[in-house]
Parts: C-alpha cells; sequence; structure tokens
C-alpha cells in the first residue's frame, strides 16, 4: 500500500486524461490522449529512433555531469580544507556563479557551434556551481570537536580527511548532487531544444515543425521519466552512504 | 545495565610506574590575549593516582587539563610527563564532556580511533572487542552509535580512551551529561577500570560528590591558582552517604560557594 500511495496522483490524472480525450472534451491535435501517445511510443521504440535520442541525451548527461560534478566536488574540498585556494578562487567563483549558464548559449553557439562540446560546456557549468558550493558548506560544518578529538587520537592529515571530514561533509554533497541533476537536465533539454541534431531535445522540435503533438507529449513524458530515474539513484546512494544516519537510514 | 566482567583490585596504592605516568608542572601560566587564565601552577601528581580538579566555572581547571592532556601549550612554565617534556601523544588520552564519537562508523571502529598506532587489522580489532567488553558493551560492536544511549556512547568513548593502553587518562567532565543513575553506573566502571589497569587519572569536575568517590587527591582551582590540595584517604569502593566523605564534600563546597 506505501508502495502506490506516491504514484495515485499521477495515475488518477492519467486516467482522467484518457477520458477526457475519449468523450472529445480535449482534441487529438491539442493533447492526444495517452493511448494515442503509447502507439506513438511503441513505433519510436520499434523504429530504432527512440533508442538513439535517448542514448545521444544521457551521454551528454552524464559526461557534463561527471566533468561539472567533479571538478565542482574537488574545488570545494580544496576551499574547505585550504584558506590560500578559498582566498584566491572563491570571489572569482562567486562572481560566475551568479551568472545563469544558459545566457551563454548564444556565446557558446557561437565558440562550438551545435556539436556536442556546446552541452558538454554548458551541462557541467550548470552542475560545477551547486555540487562547489555544497561542497563547500559540508567541509566548513564538519563537526570542530570531532576534528579536534581526531587530532587528539593522532590522526594524521590523511586519516583526519578521510575518517572525519569526508563523510562528515557527505550529506551537503549528497544535496549539491540531487540539485545539480535537476540543473542538468533543465540546461540540456535547453540546449537540445535551441540547437542539436538528435537527441529528446531535438527529437521534440523536430516533431513541433511537422505538428506532431504526440511526440512532443512523448518527448516530456520521457525528460520526466529520467528526471526521476536520476533522483532515484542519487536517493540511493544516499541510503547506502549515509547508513549511519537515523534521518536517511529509514526513508 | 551491569558490568561484571572486571575483577576488583584489592589494593589502592600506586602501582609500578610502566603502567602510569608521573607528572610535574613547575611555573604553568596560560594567558588568552591580555585574560590570564592560569597563574604559576606547580603541581606533581605520583604514578597511578587518581586526581579530581574542581572550581567554579571559569576558574581554569578545564585549561588546566587541555595544557596536561597536550591539547594546549602553556604561555609560561613547563610540564613534564616522567620527567620529559615530549612524546606525550601517545601515553595520553582524553575523555570529553561530550561522546565525540565518529557518527559513521559503527562501535568497533570508533574504538579503533584508539588504535591508530596499530598496523594490523587483525589484532586492532582483537584488541577494540576486548576493550569494549571490558566497558559491558559485548554484541554492539556492529551498532552505529546513533542507537545508543547517552550512557552507553560515554561507555565507547571511555573504551576508545583506554584501547591504547593510556598511561595517564584525562577526563573533562565525562559524565556531566548523563542522568544521576548511569553518572553512579559510570563512576563505578572509571573506578574499577582505573584500579585495573593502573593508569594516571585526572577528572575535572563541578559534581562534589562525584570527586569524593572517586579522587585520591582533589585540587581546588580558584582564580588560576590551586588553592587546595586535599588528598581522600579513603577505602574504596567507597559507599555514598559515606560521614568522612560528607565531611570533605562540605569543606570543599564550604569552600566553593564561599567565593
Amino acid at each position: 500500500m506505501k508502495r502506490i500511495i506516491p504514484w495515485l496522483v499521477p495515475a488518477t490524472i492519467v486516467l482522467a486524461w484518457q477520458a477526457a480525450s475519449m468523450v472529445g472534451l480535449v482534441l487529438p491535435e491539442f493533447l492526444p490522449a495517452p493511448t494515442a501517445i503509447a502507439v506513438t511510443a511503441a513505433n519510436l521504440l520499434v523504429s530504432g529512433e527512440l533508442w538513439t535520442h535517448v542514448r545521444t541525451s544521457a551521454w551528454r548527461a552524464l559526461s557534463g555531469f561527471a566533468i561539472g560534478g567533479g571538478a565542482g566536488f574537488v574545488l570545494g574540498m580544496a576551499n574547505g580544507l585550504s584558506s590560500l585556494s578559498e582566498k584566491l578562487l572563491d570571489t572569482t567563483l562567486q562572481m560566475v556563479r551568479n551568472i545563469p549558464n544558459l545566457a551563454l548559449l548564444p556565446l557558446v553557439i557561437l565558440w562550438f557551434g551545435i556539436g556536442e562540446e556546446a552541452k558538454l560546456v554548458l551541462v557541467s557549468l550548470g552542475v560545477f556551481f551547486p555540487m562547489y558550493v555544497n561542497t563547500l558548506h559540508g567541509v566548513r560544518s564538519v563537526d570542530q570537536q570531532l576534528l579536534e578529538m581526531g587530532r587528539a587520537y593522532g590522526m594524521s592529515e590523511r586519516q583526519l580527511f578521510l575518517r572525519v571530514v569526508l563523510p562528515g561533509a557527505l550529506p551537503s554533497v549528497f544535496v549539491g548532487l540531487r540539485y545539480g541533476l535537476g540543473i542538468m537536465w533543465l540546461t540540456l533539454i535547453v540546449a537540445e531544444t535551441i540547437s542539436a541534431s538528435a537527441g529528446i531535445g531535438y527529437m521534440a522540435m523536430n516533431a513541433r515543425e511537422f505538428m506532431l503533438v504526440d511526440v512532443v507529449v512523448f518527448a516530456i513524458l520521457i525528460y520526466a521519466a529520467l528526471g526521476k530515474l536520476a533522483d532515484s539513484v542519487a536517493r540511493l546512494l544516499e541510503r547506502v552512504c549515509l547508513a549511519w544516519n537515523p534521518v536517511y537510514a529509514k526513508a | 545495565m551491569n558490568v561484571t566482567v572486571l575483577d576488583h583490585a584489592a589494593d589502592t596504592t600506586p602501582r609500578a610506574s610502566s603502567t602510569s605516568a608521573e607528572i610535574a608542572l613547575r611555573g604553568v601560566t596560560r594567558a588568552f590575549g591580555t585574560l590570564w587564565v592560569l597563574h604559576g601552577i606547580d603541581l606533581d601528581i605520583t604514578p597511578g593516582q587518581f586526581v579530581a580538579i574542581v572550581g567554579r566555572s571559569g576558574c581554569g581547571k578545564s585549561t588546566l587539563l587541555r595544557l596536561i592532556a597536550g591539547l594546549d601549550t602553556p604561555t609560561s612554565g613547563s610540564i613534564a610527563l616522567d620527567g620529559s617534556a615530549e612524546g606525550r601523544r601517545g601515553s595520553v588520552r582524553l575523555m570529553f564532556q561530550e561522546p565525540r564519537l565518529l557518527p559513521w562508523q559503527r562501535v568497533r571502529a570508533n574504538v579503533e580511533v584508539g588504535l591508530t598506532h596499530t598496523s594490523d587489522s587483525a589484532e586492532r580489532r582483537r584488541q577494540a572487542d576486548d576493550v569494549i567488553a571490558q566497558v559491558g558493551l559485548s554484541g554492539r560492536e556492529r551498532d552505529w552509535p546513533a542507537i545508543l544511549s547517552g550512557g552507553q556512547k560515554q561507555r565507547v568513548a571511555l573504551a576508545r580512551a583506554l584501547a591504547s593502553h593510556p598511561r595517564l587518562l584525562a577526563l573533562d567532565e565525562p559524565l556531566g551529561a548523563l542522568d544521576a543513575l548511569t553518572r553512579i553506573e559510570m563512576q563505578a566502571l572509571i573506578e574499577r577500570v582505573w584500579q585495573k589497569k593502573g593508569f594516571t587519572a585526572i577528572v575535572v569536575t563541578h559534581d562534589v560528590a562525584e570527586v569524593v568517590a572517586l579522587a585520591d587527591r582533589i585540587l581546588l582551582v580558584e582564580d588560576g591558582r590551586v588553592a587546595l590540595d586535599i588528598p581522600v584517604d579513603l577505602p574504596r569502593p567507597r559507599r555514598r552517604g559515606d560521614p568522612e566523605a560528607a565531611v570533605i564534600e562540605g569543606q570543599i563546597l564550604d569552600r566553593l560557594l564561599r567565593a
């Protein structure tokens, strides 16, 4: 029963939508029925077209996330641990942070065209800042009493980092990770919609040209599903890595 | 929870110094900016002695303990362990008012924090389990600290402190956050462990009854100086409500409240 509850609302919406389409309340040119979209989805799946687009988008998302998230994590750690590094870099990073990454879209297209690099740069940049800010916050909020204990018990700097700082910062890093995942999809959708030759966003824009509303709606649904999938993976990681924390253990 | 794993040592006289440290302070002062917390403390603690430091809040007793434990350095003066000012780290362990357990490590791994110098992991584990049994927590080695009670957490902290067989155990109000009954249990446990292992113990507290129950010698610190140095020569284990203890307790309280 507990597993069903979260899905009650989406299921009701889909059923109401289907009913509205069947009685003619919603015109198919405006919004096709769920069944019609399911048929479209099946066709795209069989033709292999869907797989190509999903694979392209997923690859862009993951590689951009790995680059931007990795850099954000490393710099957040560095600036949290070293005051020299923080003095040197933090002001610059905070200035750049206030530029919406999508504002760079025209510039990125001019520099990289509509190739893969453009998408990679935008996604990396979008993911970088939530990871950076939250990692830095996590390192800074590590319990000073535990650090003192670690030093008093003769831990080396390396042991202090691995046994006290890193695990202490981890809950905050996960906040950055989940926030970054949201920005990752947002950036990718916009970038693919404006300039791409493959990917789910491209599929949707292409379909718009031919008034294929069913494909457009289906593309949006795929984004929703992929976003949910990414969030579930992050939650699972959280539960494994933060099993010690009663807040996450029971969730 | 009862702790019956320890056998009671019959004698309470100071033991050989291979297990315990001798401490000598000469003219120790500590200032934070322009605020002088300690004014020239001279103090000798014989090996195996159980010393309690009492005083009102802000009298400098915790600062004194942190200096002896090597967590802080004196502004002037010297502190020597067994005649040497160096190499205090390995032989001194500190227990804090808070358990300060790593929440992301299980009980055993937390105790192993006290064994960072033992490189063999099987040996570390054996020693950790051994000392966990000594504090009466056998069977809880795989638990997360979050599910332990306050008293159990402090037991784990005690096990961590004892794991490396320290020659000096410094306790900074270790039982301050515990309820009255758990506190008495913990006092008995600390006393038994001290009697069995024979280390030198220094405890800072503001619980006068606790002091009289545990200490061989009571130092009353006032305005950064040792104002009273009282030997407590009562047989162990001490009974609560003992009339002789009550006299000493009254003497200390009078002095503390007079100020």
